[in-house]
């Protein structure tokens, strides 16, 4: 049913890879659609705990592919039609969602990195937010993932001069979590995904839609979240296990629910 | 009471709740369904033991609107002698207070029923709108009347003209709902409100209501007329004694709602 990505589900763990490989995966309007109905379906099922995002090939994703642009491109609107309500979508979902960053991630591709909750790269991978070098500007939430990220002053310095970081640079600035050799990327990876599928999948969700509010509420309306989100944790079967397994000095086993 | 075909209603302490019953047609409403909650809101008004009406809707949307299919073929005429939107007239007479706990989607004529509320609840990531537009009508519920008064023209005419979808947060910037809650707690959240309220002096909670319907429609100086009245009133009731001795006396007053 997908084309420009492949999309499997395994173990608890939904595979998104970005599938065109012979043109470094960059983006068509027909991805940025396929990721959203990947991440919306991922995201209903009840099966998936963890969602991750990989490059087949040897680039992550290389940004939007210049081939569909033509001069009389708005590019306002074809964010607003494609890229907005992908990112959308990624933001919108309470599983976590893993970048595992295998090659270069450079324009969008960037920004689809920074858009999930872990950047897992590998030694080969690298981050290029190149908009500037086309006269353009950071896009599909870029920025305002990666000042957060990164703070003002880096964020500025790597949009503006449009420089690489190399994988080892990322994990330094606090862009990407960890750094993996590339012959076990795959596989570490995996065990990765496998340990947060196990996890109990409903607090990651409230914590992520926590962090979220925790920028745009005042301190007041941020602690009644939070009061609402702890009691709907406390009411999860996986408190419930926690607590138990907790008592009689066991290994707790999460359901997700 | 529970003879209804597309609605749930129940009570428990002083809060009655009545539940849109329809939930695979995303409680799209008809006409029989809004006669039914009309039907109910006056009886639980009239029902001592309620002190509270609570409105929402079973499943993952409050409401996605009218039941298109039931009006495609209607002419002026018939809907002239049909005269469908006296029933909704009959809510704006309701004394007691309503709270609407929304969810999903509150479109079309499921946002004027939501808008008939005196309270609005909605989980977070509920969208509003009026989508008439697109079809080729406009709300006839009271939809331009309503959302202009509590949102301003400016607002309103935008958000008529256009059709979108209203986020829950612009909802409550604008001043159309009260607050956003976890969706998982809507109606926990909701009737702990109802139960605050429904613990207030019923008479101050009914006057209290009718004298903010009177601000909405009347010039100030008519409203302050009124206001005073309904001030006046509560002094020949019970509670009022009771909460002002309960005051003096330092101990938690007993309401008995007369």
């Amino acid at each position: 049913m997908f084309e420009t990505i492949r999309y499997d589900v395994k173990d608890g763990v939904a595979w998104l890879y970005l599938n065109r490989p012979d043109k470094l995966n960059a983006f068509v309007a027909q991805m940025n659609r396929e990721i959203k109905d990947a991440v919306k379906a991922a995201s209903a099922d009840d099966e998936v705990r963890c969602i991750v995002m990989i490059g087949e090939g040897r680039a992550f994703c290389s940004g939007q592919d210049l081939s569909e642009v033509d001069e009389n491109m708005d590019h306002g609107q074809v964010l607003r039609d494609h890229y907005g309500p992908m990112v959308k979508q990624i933001r919108q979902c309470e599983k976590p969602i893993v970048a595992a960053v295998n090659g270069v991630a450079a324009g969008a591709g960037f920004s689809l990195a920074l858009a999930c909750d872990f950047r897992l790269v590998s030694e080969k991978a690298s981050f290029v937010n190149a908009f500037v070098h086309v006269g353009l500007i950071p896009d599909s939430g870029n920025l305002y993932f990666l000042a957060q990220l990164v703070g003002q002053a880096k964020a500025a310095e790597l949009s503006i001069l449009g420089e690489k970081v190399p994988a080892a640079e990322a994990v330094d600035i606090g862009l990407a979590n960890r750094m993996i050799p590339a012959e076990t990327f795959e596989e570490e990876v995996s065990t990765f995904a496998a340990r947060l599928a196990v996890m109990p999948t409903k607090a990651i969700g409230l914590i992520k839609r926590s962090l979220k509010a925790a920028s745009v509420l005042s301190f007041e309306d941020y602690l009644e979240l939070e009061a609402q989100g702890q009691r709907t944790a406390g009411l999860t079967a996986d408190h419930r296990e926690g607590v138990e397994a907790f008592m009689q000095k066991r290994k707790p086993v999460f359901s997700g629910k | 009471m529970n003879s209804f075909e597309f609605i749930e209603t129940s009570v428990t302490g002083g809060t009655a709740v009545i539940e849109l019953n329809r939930p695979r047609q995303l409680n799209s409403l008809n006409r029989k369904m809004v006669g039914e909650i009309v039907e109910a809101m006056e009886a639980f008004d009239r029902d001592d033991n309620v002190r509270v009406i609570v409105l929402t809707g079973k499943g993952r949307a409050f409401s996605a609107g009218a039941d298109i299919d039931e009006m495609a073929e209607d002419d002026p005429i018939r809907l002239e002698l049909l005269n469908q939107f006296a029933d909704w007239d009959r809510l704006a007479l309701i004394k007691k207070p309503i709270i609407g706990a929304v969810k999903g989607f509150v479109f079309g004529g499921g946002f004027e029923l939501a808008l008939c509320c005196d309270i609005l609840i909605a989980a977070s990531g509920t969208e509003f709108s009026f989508p008439e537009v697109s079809i080729g009508v406009m709300p006839g519920a009271g939809g331009t009347q309503r959302l202009t008064k509590l949102a301003g023209r400016t607002k309103a005419l935008e958000w008529l003209w256009t059709g979108e979808r209203i986020p829950a947060e612009a909802a409550l910037a604008h001043g159309v709902i009260n607050k956003i809650v976890a969706p998982e707690l809507l109606m926990e959240e909701t009737l702990k409100f109802a139960s605050r309220i429904a613990k207030q002096p019923p008479l101050s909670v009914r006057l209290i209501k009718d004298s903010v319907n009177k601000a909405v429609d009347y010039p100030l100086y008519e409203g302050m007329q009124y206001e005073r009245k309904n001030f006046y009133l509560l002094f020949a009731s019970q509670d009022q004694k009771e909460g002002m001795n309960a005051f003096v006396e330092k101990r938690k007053p007993n309401y008995k709602g007369r």
